[in-house]
């Protein structure tokens, strides 16, 4: 197993490299693990996997109905949402399916609702129903008044967005893919038929390329000699609230969308929390990942309006993430025949529940189109990722909100792919990720990880 | 599994207030005694709170030798404390569900102490915009980390808050190294006695900002700066790559939340009465979890104080076992116990007749030398002028002498503050 994060980088040539690691660039990754033949490489600029798009957004894993039927995304969304449900009960990674209400509050909402049923049914999505009012204030007694019905959804569900690239990461590496962090790509030159990748931490070579680098993909893409897209990051920005307010949403409240724009949704998260958001600014800053008061108080007036309760209750977390938007209603990957590479851009929120059908096309892709002879295809060995040991130090909770013990930290700290901050430690144990945000744990949760990796 | 575990009194947390019940009822013979405290160190707050204060004015202490000898006398007096157990959730009325290096467990009691103590609440919780950066603590993280494990923090600090304990977040800050850049509030003054804030500010020379909030955490990584705002609208970046927020305290209020106890709409702990009882029979609250954050002795003498009621229900119990009926102590006479702005909270929040434990209260703007009048349905029940000016997050104080012209009949008694 080989996780580097400093020094030099190897000599020998790959036979392919994937530039990102999100949740899209782990999925191919671990899907080219399958090809035993082919040494693969995984290259990221930031000292964890999953550190872009991936850690900060809804955390839905979505059915597809209300994709742009016929389009990419929308088949990939319905095949990956299938694969990944299946993934996830294999491996562990939580799911919660509590099924989406997309929430009309006025007339026009209303009648946007059939079309949006007609959309399901185009998207091959079969259970979406109208509901009246009534049923709607059944199944969600807090919901705020004013609202006229809904369209249930029953399919959707949420998921832990950070558990699912590290199953991914964790399967390849296993399996003898390369992970290179802290190795940001600089520039790429072309020698023969081998890419010749400028990093950071030194040259790597690699006969085939897949550009899976997220907000940077259009960056990427001009080193590699492409001018297809522009990225333009799109922040969201959410809250999430205490898991007390957990009892006062039972579905996915999707807002209608309408001309006037997307809105906000309320959804429950697998760790029993209450998220609100997101918004929608387009921006011109890839680093422009830090929340504002006027979007905080836009989010709190939507949220009241929606589930008034949800503002009595504590905020835990507040963060915002970037989408990667091209200016164009589908994902953009392209395979680049002359050149040796495929071209995976425009991935925005759907792209967790894509993701492993994403990496299917993607190698489809390069073997068609690029001409990688995979060799031969072998089954991969499961993962766990919810294991939890026995024995005294699982029943010493160090994080006393989220209830995580000392034995789950110290084996999040033994993980072939180790988190090396606290943040990547809270994504993986979700220690300090509570309500006293480390004020009870913080130094303790500290000590550990400095203890590990010293 | 553990198993089920028996015991008389079961206190949930070994701060001062739970070591001080547990010590009075084990000192009076109430049986088995037992506290849980969820931390690998018995003696709360304080253990990390590494400076004067503490103690008596004959005997002063710091606050982690403060800790020790409650935890000695405790132990002394013939409770077992349990450290590194947590107590999870009810498993009934007077039962709890625990988790410890043994394992899970359950423990029944005839009398269930909450202890459970506040935190102060964090960036997030305040909404305060910006990135997510490295360096931002609150002073209960900051001192555990300077005082009990030795870390590093970063080389400049930005402290919010100007009330006691933020002079005391100053003060670690200074331990571990590190510059105070500048403390800013935004009241229109400090809220310490003006010793303290003469000392920060002319022997440390730190800046006071009053009328200055927070507005945005700068960096990426690492904090680069705190952008702040005054009143006026002017904004500037305090270059800084650490900033602790200060007070601003809130109960831990998990497990009387989780057991459906009534909480008290001002302070959000649990409503409880003069005697400490809160809404449910056999379960009464201490410490900071009613009024967080309050000092360490008003939290001891809190637990001298539930304990006589803790031991009356005890008897009660005892002498009712037969009849299938609560005990005396237990009856419902206690009536809410309001405040009208600008006063906050007021902690006992509930009021019977025979209530003898003084009142504290907060207030939300500063009062000078005010009279507080206690009412209920119109009638004055006490009218006290205070000599001195009272201060945002500092403690006010009404004697209980009152509480026998509380008529359990007549509605809620308000207390309030005359212009």
């Amino acid at each position: 197993m080989t996780v580097t994060a400093e020094g030099p980088l190897p000599t020998a040539p790959y036979d392919v490299a994937i530039v990102g690691a999100g949740v899209v660039g782990c999925a191919i990754a671990r899907e080219l693990a399958r090809r035993p033949r082919l040494k693969v490489a995984l290259v990221e600029a930031q000292d964890d996997i999953g550190q872009g798009t991936s850690k900060a957004n809804t955390a839905i894993l979505h059915t597809g109905f209300d994709a742009v039927p016929g389009s990419l995304e929308a088949r990939l969304v319905r095949e990956g949402a299938a694969l990944l449900a299946a993934y996830a009960a294999e491996s562990g990674i939580p799911v919660e399916p509590v099924g989406a209400l997309l929430v009309a509050w006025d007339e026009e909402q209303l009648a946007a609702l059939p079309r949006l049923a007609e959309k399901a049914e185009h998207n091959e999505y079969k259970d979406a129903r109208l509901i009246g009012a009534d049923e709607l204030y059944a199944r969600e007694p807090h919901l705020g008044p004013g609202a006229l019905g809904a369209l249930h959804v029953p399919g959707e569900s949420v998921i832990c967005p950070w558990t699912t690239p590290l199953a991914y990461a964790t399967q390849a590496v296993g399996h003898g893919v390369d992970l290179h962090l802290d190795c940001r790509v600089r520039q790429v030159d072309r020698q023969g038929d081998t890419h010749v990748i400028g990093t950071g931490r030194g040259t790597l070579r690699a006969r085939f390329l897949v550009n899976a680098a997220g907000l940077h993909a259009d960056a990427l893409d001009r080193l590699l000699g492409h001018d297809d897209f522009t990225v333009t990051p799109r922040r969201g920005q959410l809250i999430v609230f205490d898991t007390f307010a957990r009892d006062l949403v039972q579905h996915i409240l999707l807002p209608v969308p309408t001309a006037l724009g997307k809105g906000v949704l309320v959804a429950p998260t697998v760790y029993g929390n209450v998220l609100l958001g997101p918004t929608a600014e387009d921006l011109d800053d890839k680093r422009a990942t830090h929340s504002t008061a006027d979007g905080l108080a836009g989010l709190r007036a939507q949220g009241g309006r929606i589930l008034p309760g949800l503002l009595d209750e504590e905020v835990t977390a507040v963060y915002a993430g970037l989408r990667a938007a091209t200016g164009h209603d589908d994902y953009r990957i392209t395979a680049h025949p002359g050149r040796a590479g495929v071209t995976v851009g425009g991935i925005r929120s759907t792209g967790l529940t894509a993701s492993l059908a994403i990496a299917d096309h993607v190698v489809g892709l390069l073997e068609t189109e690029t001409g990688l002879d995979p060799g031969p295809v072998r089954e991969l060995r499961p993962v766990r990722m919810d294991r939890r040991g026995t024995g005294p130090e699982y029943g010493i909770l160090v994080c006393h909100c989220e209830r995580v013990s000392r034995g789950e930290i110290r084996d999040a700290l033994a993980h072939p792919i180790p988190p090396r901050t606290l943040d990547g430690l809270r994504r993986r144990t979700r220690a300090r990720a509570g309500r006293c945000q480390g004020f009870h744990c913080g130094a303790a949760v500290r000590a550990l990880l400095e203890e590990a990796r010293t | 599994m553990t198993g089920v575990r028996r015991v008389d009194v079961l206190v949930v947390g070994a701060g001062p207030a739970g070591l001080a019940t547990a010590a009075r009822l084990a000192a009076a013979g109430a049986g088995r005694v037992e506290i849980v405290e969820r931390e690998t160190q018995a003696g709360g707050a304080p253990r990390h709170s590494a400076h004067g204060g503490y103690g008596t004015l004959l005997h002063p202490l710091t606050g982690p030798a403060y800790a020790r000898l409650l935890v000695t006398a405790t132990r002394q007096a013939g409770a077992t404390v349990r450290t590194g157990v947590t107590a999870l959730d009810w498993a009934g009325p007077l039962a709890l569900h625990t988790l410890g290096a043994e394992g899970p467990g359950t423990i029944t009691a005839r009398a269930v102490v909450l202890a459970t103590g506040a935190r102060e609440r964090p960036r997030a919780a305040r909404l305060v915009p910006g990135t997510r950066p490295a360096g931002v603590y609150t002073t209960g993280e900051l001192q555990q980390a300077v005082h009990l494990y030795g870390q590093r923090i970063g080389t400049r600090a930005v402290v919010v808050g100007a009330e006691d304990v933020s002079y005391a977040a100053a003060d670690t800050v200074r331990t571990a190294g590190a510059t105070v850049v500048a403390m800013l509030t935004d009241l229109p003054g400090p809220q310490t006695t003006p010793a303290r804030a003469a000392d920060s500010r002319l022997r440390h020379g730190t800046a006071l900002l009053t009328g200055t909030t927070v507005a945005e955490l700068l960096g990426h990584g690492r904090l680069s700066g705190v952008r702040v705002r005054h009143r006026d609208g002017r904004t500037a970046v305090l270059p800084c790559d650490t900033v602790v927020f200060t007070g601003d305290f809130v109960p831990d209020h998990e497990l009387a939340r989780r057991g459906g106890l009534a909480l008290d709409a001002g302070t959000r702990g649990p409503a409880v009465d003069g005697a400490l009882r809160t809404s449910r029979p056999g379960v009464f609250a201490v410490g900071s979890v009613l009024h967080a954050v309050e000092s360490a002795a008003t939290a001891a003498r809190e637990g001298a104080h539930a304990a006589g009621a803790v031991l009356d229900h005890l008897t009660g119990i005892d002498h009712l076992a037969d009849a299938g009926r609560l005990s005396g102590a237990d009856r419902a006479d206690a009536v809410p116990l309001l405040v009208d702005p600008p006063l906050r909270w007021i902690a006992p929040n509930r009021v019977t007749p025979a209530d003898r434990l003084p009142y504290v209260l907060r207030t939300a703007t500063r009062l000078t030398r005010p009279v507080l009048r206690v009412t209920q349905n119109g009638r004055v029940l006490h009218r006290e002028r205070l000599w001195t000016a009272v201060l945002p997050n500092r403690t006010l104080r009404l004697p209980a002498g009152w509480t026998h012209r509380v008529d359990p009949q007549d509605g809620p008694v308000h207390v309030s503050v005359l212009p």
